[in-house]
This record gives structure tokens, sequence and C-alpha cells, in this order.
């Protein structure tokens, strides 16, 4: 018999902090496996940001680095210009990257940085409680909306993919879904999509993952999987962007 | 023929595995792990009912070694063998 799945070397053998159904867990698997079928581990450097994923640097087994919340792309920039012949990518949530850090993921995208950006979007602030974040669809229940999302007092949800794909110094965006194992395969075809067209000078490119929050979403993990494809995909619908 | 290994202690419970198996052949385990939670569990034998592709004649269990339970597993617990 032949083992058809290991822990790639990519990724530590470890227990992550995760919550049960958490889709980082997989997200952070997809990524370790994209650097391993690259053979780029060794040339690889990761931006953890602030959120859940504070300590994603724990897990990956190649060189990593923290940034401040929302900077992981200024602090992206600056690696790749000193070390431009490494691949280098940020991982961050949507509270990091689409709010605190707009600025950064703004003008970053904006000055076509030769940079991979893993977006995870999960609607809400996982890490300081469940908040209502810039992506959280109308009506969603968040500690800080309880009666759900209102437009006049909250906004609309931001599609912060399709502003970006504006820019000219864009190569490369799409949104993924990790609700059923099909879709997490194609999550990984988006992301190694990203790393290659990093390794062929192509520009900024951004994979944005729909991943699920069992937590502050209030629900059992397959069922947050569905909402995924039933609720939050009608928001911010599936596809190659750009 | 095919066969899961699950790292039961690692196991968070979130059954995911046991809603995208296409053979029904995860279950819910009775016992708690070291975490103190249900984990999932393999059995050779399945919910026919389910569908997929079925086994052929011979075959020790019913798994076809599809990987669907790896692919959504968010804590790398599950090991196939082929
Ligand atoms: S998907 Fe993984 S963590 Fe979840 S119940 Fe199955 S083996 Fe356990
Ligand atoms: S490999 Fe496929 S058939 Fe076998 S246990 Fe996993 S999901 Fe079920």
């Amino acid at each position: 018999m032949k083992k058809t799945f290991k822990h790639c070397q990519s990724l530590y053998d470890l227990p992550t902090h995760y919550c049960p159904g958490c889709g980082h867990g997989i997200a952070h698997r997809l990524v370790a496996e994209v650097v391993q079928e690259l053979g780029i581990r060794e040339k690889t450097i990761g931006i953890a940001p602030v959120g859940c994923a504070v300590v994603a640097y724990d897990y990956w087994n190649f060189d990593c680095s923290e940034a401040a919340h929302g900077r992981a792309l200024a602090v992206a920039t600056a690696i790749k210009r000193v070390h431009p012949r490494n691949i280098v990518f940020t991982y961050q949530g949507d509270g990091d990257l689409a709010a605190i850090g707009t600025n950064e993921t703004i003008h970053a995208a904006n000055r076509g940085e030769n940079l991979s950006v893993v977006f995870i979007n999960n609607a809400v602030y996982g890490m300081t409680g469940g908040q209502l974040a810039p992506t959280t669809l109308l009506g969603q229940k968040t500690s800080t909306s309880i009666e759900g999302r209102e437009k006049k007092a909250h906004g609309y949800p931001l599609k912060i993919s399709e502003m970006l794909a504006l820019l000219p110094g864009v190569c490369y965006i799409e949104r993924v879904s990790l609700h059923s194992p099909p879709e997490v395969l194609k999550a990984k075809r988006a992301i190694k999509q990203a790393f290659e067209n990093q390794i062929h000078n192509l520009g900024f490119s951004l994979v944005e993952i729909l991943s699920p929050c069992p937590t502050y979403w209030g629900l059992a993990p397959k069922e947050s999987l569905d909402w995924i494809r039933d609720v939050m995909q009608k928001e911010f619908p599936l596809g190659r962007i750009k | 023929m095919a066969k899961i290994i699950i790292n039961q202690d690692r196991c968070k419970g979130c059954f995911l595995c046991v809603n995208f198996c296409p053979k029904g052949l995860i279950k819910k385990s009775v016992k708690l792990n070291k975490q103190g939670l249900n984990f999932a569990e393999f059995s050779r034998r399945g919910n026919l009912n389910k569908g997929g592709i079925p086994p052929k004649a011979g075959d020790l269990t019913d798994c076809i070694g599809c990987m669907q339970c790896v692919v959504i597993c968010p804590d790398c617990c599950i090991e196939v063998d082929k």
C-alpha cells in the first residue's frame, strides 16, 4: 500500500490552534503544498498577518516574517525589493487586508509589486471576538451588529478584489472558496497560479478565499460550508476577476 | 481497495470528513480523545445508499480512496493508503 497523503515538508506536523472546522487549516495546507510542488521552499518568505493566523509562521516550514496589523504588504514590498530572487507572499485576513491595511493593499497593488497575496475572507474579525468587518454581509449578525449589518449604519460589504482588479499593476485576481473538496482543489490551483505569476515576474497577484468561521458565524462546521455555498457566494461571486 | 488512517488525538471533531465521504465510511466516535472531543472514526463498511463508485468484489473495505476526506480536513488528520 502506498501512502497517498502525507504531511508535506513545507508544513510542520503539528496541531493548529484554530477552531474545529476553521478554513485557515485548509488554506495553510494548500499554501504549503503549492510551495512544495513548485520546489521553492528554500527561497520562499511568507508574511504572517495579525488576526487568527498571526502565528501562521509556527506551522510553515519556510522563512516567515510577522507584520504589524494590516502592514503585511508594506513589509512584503521591502523584502521583495531587497531580495528580488526570493518568492514573497502575504497571508492576510479580511480585517487585516481590507480594513486596517486597505491603504497598504491598494498601494502595493497599484505599484504592481511582484508579490502573491493569499486573502482569507471570512466576513468577520475572528481573533478579536467576531466583530463586524468590512466584508460582513448585509443582515449578517456579528458581535457589533447584533441586529445584523445594516447598510445605513455600516455601509456595504467591501469588494476589495473587484476594486484592485481596476489597477493596471495587478496581473491576476481570482476568488475561490473552501466549501467542498472540489472547491478546495480549485483554490489550490489559484494559489499556485499566483505563485507562478511571481516566479515569472508578472506583477501583483491575489487569491481571495471564502473561508468558514464556524465559531463567529454561530454555525456548525458543515453548515458554515453550506452558508458559503448558498449565501456568501452570492455577494462574493467565485471565479477569475482579472 | 483503500483505507484511511485518522490521527484521532489531533482530530477536532468538526466532522467535515463525515459529511463529505461519498460512501459514509466515517463516523463520529462514542469515545473521547485526549482533547476530550468525539473524533472521526473509519469503518470498513459504509452506508451503501450514499452512492459513489461501488467497491470491486473482494475489496476489504468500501473506501474508494477518493481523498475527499483528506482534502477537506482542516487539521491534516487523515492519511489514505491505496
Ligand atoms: S475533518 Fe479532520 S478534524 Fe474534522 S472530524 Fe474529520 S478527521 Fe477530525
Ligand atoms: S478516501 Fe473517499 S471513500 Fe475513503 S474514507 Fe475518504 S472520503 Fe471516504
